[in-house]
């Protein structure tokens, strides 16, 4: 198929000039050029930032450490203490939080991406979903202080879970959505077409296909609830004390950072140094098994 | 192309050469479809369709982009009931029962008249529990009937030879031909009556393209296959007798060898010799 030249000399505009072309050609270099650096620049701000979080983190937490930490709960000022009752007390509501908003948020999504596509319903719990995922964690924790701390007569680890399983439910929802629309439409036909029914393509087909995806979610929301303060200040409250009782106000990593940081002792200011590092290389570790766990088998 | 035609000569006896396909009868039909239309909506799709897919014999069917052949396909299945909207009238007979009939139970249909996509869609699990996913959805097999089974549609899919020490491994794995002949060999392992292959090869290097040629001419002794295809060579290679759509009708259907050297219709003959399409 060669080109006649009768047909270029056919081609409206100008004659091709050259030098035209070059000046274009160092202009998009240019460009490339200040948008690289710029890129450069804006990428070396967020290291730095990083780095100085957990370099501080590390300089004034790892003094701290000791096995003590780890196997004491805390005690009045001066008289040595650890975190045990607040690592536990993380543990155990990050936990339940995540085992009973997971089941919750992946049944919704999959509602919305299976079931309920564009419907009036589904746009709507669609709606409320992502509300629910931008609203401030405080209000979550004051609507669970009306729901379970008021009526049963006073704050209790089981109020934090519930706040915390309510943050779990709209990050699980969006990923568990937005993952199951990710597959082919191809690839449920084929299961279709095997005489399988709908639930069964879900469940054995759907999942499996976007199971990355949505472990990473979940991840993502243990991470996330790990961390938070403000839905726990009215629900579990915190705990000085050691207590596992889910009746009883519970101990936290971020209630402990929130209440010690601010002390006017050095030894709690130092306890919450150290709880700040373990929280963050926790939701670190996390994120990083994360990764070697979902890394694509060959 | 030539190393087919050379394949079959001096077998004229068989069903390989196109022209000893032409002296073979058409079977009885196996489905026999009339008055058969097709909405998407507002739009209709397939026009008072009359057709037999005959038993045990391969029908191509070709025709333009849009033309609604594949369209035929999704109804013979009952594809179509997964989107709102979409609707067929008329009638899709196999035995005494019409396919279209809303009562029908479509998980047991399907599992008697199955389809294979124009792309490779392994499920993402072994190659194993591939075949044994379909299997497990209608029959109640031990392990040891299972393994049978597996290594049975394997080796009528001719992929056993090429896989059989790594059936335990993710079948993502395998190259885009295999995938499609898994494919086929999950189809089979169902035992269907009835096989629709909607474009099987245009997704495929040439080699893969003729291992699956080769393998639909080996399953028609068994099955009654239906395929869409944009080749005519494909189309006159497989198939027994050709089906011509254009803009949603069946513009003519007769054995393959006459389709393709004395068409009835204008339309058909202008496709075939490439004036438009």
């Amino acid at each position: 198929m060669s080109v006649s030249p009768s047909s270029i000399s056919a081609v409206p505009g100008p004659a091709k000039d050259i030098r035209i072309s070059q000046a274009l050609g160092r202009r998009r270099y240019r460009i490339n050029i200040m948008v690289k650096t710029l890129c450069v620049l804006a990428t070396l701000l967020g290291m730095v930032l990083l780095g100085s979080i957990l370099l501080t983190l590390v300089w004034r937490g790892a003094a701290g450490l000791s096995l003590s930490v780890f196997t004491t709960v805390t005690k009045p000022p001066g008289s040595g203490g650890g975190l045990l009752n607040a690592i536990v007390g993380t543990l155990i509501q990050t936990l339940i939080g995540t085992a009973v908003g997971t089941p919750i948020g992946l049944m919704v999504g999959t509602y919305l991406a299976e079931y309920g596509h564009n419907s009036l319903l589904a746009n709507a719990v669609r709606f409320v979903s992502d509300v629910l995922l931008s609203a401030p964690s405080i209000l979550i924790g004051l609507f669970v202080y009306q729901l379970a701390v008021e009526p049963f007569g006073g704050f209790s680890g089981a109020a934090g879970c519930i706040a915390l399983a309510i943050l779990v439910i709209p990050i699980v929802v969006r990923t568990t959505e937005d993952m199951l629309r990710l597959i082919t439409p191809s690839l449920r036909e084929a299961a279709i077409g095997l005489g399988a029914p709908k639930w069964k393509v879900i469940v054995l087909i759907c999942y499996r296909a976007a199971k990355d995806g949505i472990v990473t979610g979940v991840l993502l929301a243990v991470a996330r609830i790990a961390g938070e303060t403000a839905p726990l200040l009215f629900t579990s409250l915190g705990n000085l004390n050691w207590s596992i009782s889910l009746s009883q106000p519970m101990a936290s990593l971020p209630l402990a950072i929130y209440q010690y940081a601010g002390s006017a002792f050095d030894d709690w200011v130092q306890l919450a140094w150290v709880g700040a590092l373990l929280i963050t290389f926790g939701v670190l570790a996390i994120n990083i098994v994360a990764r070697l766990v979902l890394r694509p088998r060959k | 192309m030539s190393m087919i035609s050379e394949s079959s000569e001096g077998q004229t006896a068989s069903f390989g050469s196109a022209q000893a396909r032409a002296k073979v009868a058409i079977n009885p039909a196996r489905i026999s479809i009339d008055n058969l239309d097709f909405y998407y909506g507002d739009h209709k799709a397939l026009k008072g369709i009359k057709l037999n897919l005959p038993d045990r014999q391969v029908t191509g069917m070709i025709g333009p982009s849009g033309c609604g052949k594949s369209t035929l396909l999704r109804v013979l299945n009952r594809m179509y009931d997964l989107y709102p909207g979409q609707r067929a009238t008329g009638k899709v007979m196999m035995d005494d029962m019409n396919i279209i009939d809303p009562k029908v139970d479509v998980n047991a249909l399907r599992a008697r008249i199955g389809m294979v996509f124009q792309k490779p869609t392994p499920f993402p699990m072994t190659i194993y529990e591939n075949i044994a996913f379909g299997v497990k959805l209608h029959e109640r097999l031990s392990r040891s009937a299972m393994d049978d089974r597996v290594e049975w549609s394997l080796t009528r899919a001719a992929l056993w030879g090429e896989v059989k020490d790594r059936i335990n491994t993710s079948a993502m794995g395998l190259s885009g031909g295999q995938q499609q002949r898994l494919c086929i060999a999950r189809t089979i392992a169902v035992r269907p009556e009835v096989i629709l292959l909607d474009e099987p090869t245009s997704a495929l290097d040439p080699i893969s393209t003729l291992k699956i040629e080769e393998l639909i001419d080996e399953l028609k002794h068994d099955f009654t296959i239906a395929i869409v295809t944009h080749n005519m060579q494909q189309a006159a290679r497989c198939a027994d007798q050709v089906a011509f759509f254009y803009l949603g009708e069946m513009v003519e259907c007769a054995p393959a060898v006459q389709i393709f050297t004395s068409p009835k219709q204008k339309r058909t003959q202008e496709y075939v010799t490439g004036r438009f399409g």
